[in-house]
């Protein structure tokens, strides 16, 4: 068991900004925007360095896949307590394309190559809402998944997982090495306190391409058009049922 | 030809100036052909940008280009900057720290994990080890809460920054790492009941112990920031020293622990804003002080108060830089969803301007503060005091009045405790109070600007009295410059621009005083924005077109406001309104109250 730890943080726009549609309509204005690490990426390190903190597991690797800037999100990672980084570098249209699938496939790879015990991710990306990347990774490596966890304990070789569904809460009990994907009450992210910036500084990012891991990028999915959602409408207020239902007629609702 | 002859030819004969101009050209020629070019210095340098305008001369090397920091280094501040303006947004309700009036120790405690307490403490002691400018940097964000600010700075900018700058080795090493971590908080302890802007009149008393290993201090001190719980305080007091076997009483600075007992705190005086900030009366009751923790040398207290409080000034401009344009946010979507007569109140001119206003300033006190903080970043130890002093009064007053008017886009909502606004123009208005009140800050300019004109000045004219030809020619040909150009009597310069010697009553003329100062502050501050729009259009900043705009605006309102202050200082200028004032303030002051009758009143 080598008890490492594989977290993937993405680097998004962040949470508190306006999203703008590019005037081109092929996607969102980046440039000069705001960036951060993913909130529920943010839950995922916070987990894993708390493992570390409670030794049960014995290293902590970030990874990002994405454009040099990536770098600053694996540096706060690494600032929460990671001990090292991996940045696989994938720029210009490679980017633009990069999805759920090419990700999943880095990731497997990555765990195949640095031996990693446990991988953990966040449930979803904010910017794509797509929540794929843990499930199509473990599909890839075919590991045991612990989705949406809301509280994770580790258990000899085994791994308990409360995990929160539309029901309400379901546990199950999974083998390592599994993938885990993080929802937001698992715990509350630490800030990365300046000291421990300083510090990270020294710690290792290492640089890979795709290309290194024999990952192919290509994507078989293709933007057509991204615009605003539609504008509000005002609502109408009806006196009695049967004015709602006879305007739901009218609407072509019922 | 005799110097002595030459000038008195030229005093004799103004009008003759052209007919001296082709003499001095020509002896301007022999001479260049004779010696080199030799620039005469009464002092050695250091960075005298600011006190170089007093004798009109742009030092354009020291102040372009911009100063840039290191790309790793911008990395890093890009990372430091996230956590931090995270924490003051998810963490800091600055609505209850005012209404409450104390900062919450979870709240304190965060800012100590952050690290924020020892932003300017070397490594090796435990702090961040960071720069000046890092410092500006990270205080934009942290000027976001005014109670926090104060606090921090109490602390840091003056509160350990005697140690940190004039302290031994063996006080570092002592003190730093628990301030570093916040464990003990510090305080700076100068100002007295009666000794406020005149620090120098101060009587709290340090007595030497017989066995001259203690000294016990007694006194008061009053506004004490974090008062109430330091536990290390820099404490200011008069000993007894002998200067040249004369017995004198000079400022001695002290590291007093709390520890160390006799210390009392009086109850948090109950402000207008900064409410969370602790300041209160602090009490010395023959508190035993070892002699180690004398800070610098016993006597030499002044120069160490006077470098501490000048060190951390320039960091106003970018912390109101901060809350300004955090302002603006807030304001600008006030403005662009508010309708009123059927149109969002972005159109109308008044409240456009207001927003013009908004961004110029931050603007300016953005490229202010950086500046000065580049040049203190510099090797070596430069004197930025009066860079810093200028820094501060036009950010002080500059971020009152972008308050108010950030205030007023909000009408009667801006008015309510609902939103900050209210918080912000409370929490403003302490700023051209503090730190030195504007009103001495001016002085301040004005006078070490003369004093230092007046040296050089002097200097020259002492070596063109020795006979040196070549000084003669430079000053005839300079003034000869001036008067090609358009130049002003100021009734402060005599003949040759020399310093008049009846400037010795000049300390007096505080209305005088203050122009000079109000000019060479637009001046420097022209000098910042020019910089800083140079750059930005030179790398291809984001949007430098809109800073080239400011930096434009700008520049042509001060060069107008300038013109009218130097029209205003010229002798027996009709704008100039001095000495009716004079005589108004005199007549109410007397009477200590409005003399006139009333409107109303008659005599049959």
């Amino acid at each position: 068991m080598s008890g490492r730890v594989l977290v993937g943080v993405k680097r998004v726009i962040d949470y508190a900004v306006k999203i703008r549609v590019k005037p081109d309509n092929t996607g969102v204005v980046t440039d000069g925007v705001k960036h951060s690490m993913n909130p529920f990426c943010e839950i995922a390190v916070e987990e894993a360095v708390k493992l570390k903190e409670k030794k049960l597991v014995k290293e902590v690797v970030a990874v990002s896949c994405g454009p040099q800037q990536s770098q600053e999100t694996i540096r706060t990672a690494l600032a929460m307590g990671a001990d090292r980084g991996i940045h696989v570098e994938v720029s210009g249209n490679d980017y633009e394309t990069l999805g759920p699938l090419q990700v999943s496939k880095i990731m497997a790879a990555l765990a195949k190559k640095e031996d990693a015990q446990i991988i953990i991710l966040g449930k979803q990306a904010i910017d794509d809402d797509c929540n794929q990347t843990g499930q199509m990774t473990a599909a890839l490596l075919d590991w045991p998944q612990g989705t949406f966890a809301s509280e994770v304990t580790l258990d000899g070789d085994k791994i308990k997982v409360v995990r929160e569904i539309d029901g309400g809460l379901e546990t199950i009990k999974i083998n390592t090495p599994a993938v885990l994907t993080a929802d937001l009450r698992l715990n509350t992210p630490r800030y990365a306190t300046l000291p421990n910036i300083m510090k990270a500084k020294k710690k290792k990012i290492a640089n890979v391409k795709p290309a290194d891991l024999g990952v192919n990028l290509t994507s078989k999915l293709e933007v057509l058009r991204v615009e605003d959602p539609p504008q509000r409408q005002a609502g109408m207020k009806v006196e009695t049922v049967e004015d709602l239902v006879g305007k739901l007629k009218e609407l072509g609702k019922v | 030809m005799n110097v002595n002859s030459f000038l008195a030819l030229s005093r004799a004969f103004p009008r003759g100036k052209n007919r001296l101009v082709c003499h001095a050209w020509h002896l301007e020629k022999q001479a260049l052909r004779v010696q080199q070019r030799r620039t005469i210095r009464t002092h050695s340098r250091s960075l005298a940008y600011a006190k170089d305008l007093f004798l009109g001369q742009i030092n354009k090397a020291e102040v372009f280009p911009y100063p840039e920091i290191g790309s790793d280094e911008l990395e890093e501040v890009k990372q430091f900057v996230a956590p931090v303006e995270k924490f003051f947004n998810e963490e800091v309700d600055s609505a209850k720290i005012d209404r409450e009036a104390k900062i919450p120790a979870e709240t304190l405690n965060g800012l100590k994990e952050l690290g924020l307490f020892g932003i300017m403490i070397p490594e090796e002691y435990g702090g961040l080890g960071l720069s000046n400018t890092m410092y500006a940097r990270l205080n934009e964000i942290i000027a976001l809460d005014g109670s926090i600010a104060v606090t921090l700075a109490a602390h840091q900018a003056i509160g350990l920054k005697g140690i940190l700058i004039a302290g031994n080795e063996a006080q570092k090493k002592k003190y730093l790492p628990k301030l570093a971590s916040g464990e003990h908080i510090a305080a700076f302890c100068l100002t007295e009941p009666g000794s406020g802007s005149d620090a120098a009149s101060i009587q709290t008393l340090a007595t030497l112990s017989e066995d001259g290993k203690h000294y016990l201090i007694n006194g008061s001190k009053f506004w004490i920031s974090n008062g109430g719980f330091a536990d290390i305080m820099t404490v200011f007091a008069r000993t007894a020293v002998e200067v040249d076997g004369v017995k004198k009483d000079k400022i001695t600075a002290f590291i007093v622990e709390k520890a160390f007992g006799g210390i009392s705190s009086g109850k948090p005086e109950d402000k207008l804003g900064i409410r969370g900030s602790y300041t209160c009366e602090v009490s010395f009751d023959n508190v035993p002080v070892p002699v180690e923790n004398v800070i610098g040398e016993v006597g030499g207290g002044f120069k160490v108060a006077m470098n501490i409080l000048n060190s951390g000034r320039f960091s106003m401009g970018s912390s109101c830089a901060g809350m300004i344009k955090k302002l603006m946010e807030l304001t600008s979507e006030y403005a662009v969803s508010r309708k009123q007569f059927n149109r969002s109140l972005s159109e109308f001119g008044m409240i456009q301007e207001k927003f013009a206003l908004m961004a110029i300033n931050a603007f300016v006190m953005e490229s202010m503060a950086y500046l000065t903080a580049g040049m203190m970043d510099r090797p070596g130890v430069p004197d930025c005091s009066l860079e810093a002093a200028m820094v501060k009064v036009f950010s002080s007053e500059g971020g009152w009045i972008c308050c108010s008017e950030a205030l007023q886009v909000l009408g009667g909502l801006g008015y309510t405790k609902n939103y900050p606004f209210e918080r912000y123009v409370r929490d403003c208005r302490i700023l051209p109070i503090f730190e030195g009140t504007n009103e001495i800050l001016r002085m301040y300019v004005a006078l070490t600007g003369m004093q230092y004109a007046g040296k050089v000045l002097t200097g020259k004219i002492k070596e063109m009295k020795k006979g040196n030809i070549f000084m003669a020619v430079n000053m005839a040909g300079k003034k000869l410059r001036t008067s090609l150009g358009a130049s002003v009597d100021l009734g402060l310069t005599g003949k040759d621009g020399v310093v008049h010697p009846s400037l010795e009553s000049i300390v007096d003329e505080q209305l005088v005083l203050k122009r000079v100062a109000d000019v060479l502050i637009n001046l420097y501050a022209m000098t910042a924005v020019l910089s800083r729009a140079s750059r930005s259009i030179s790398i291809g900043l984001r949007n430098h077109d809109h800073e080239v705009l400011l930096a434009n605006t700008f520049c042509n309102d001060a060069f107008f406001k300038n013109n009218y202050s130097m029209v205003q200082l010229q002798k027996h200028s009709p704008e100039n309104n001095d000495a009716s004032i004079k005589k108004i303030a005199q007549a109410v002051l007397e009477n200590r109250s409005y003399i006139c009758s009333h409107p109303l009143e008659r005599t049959f």
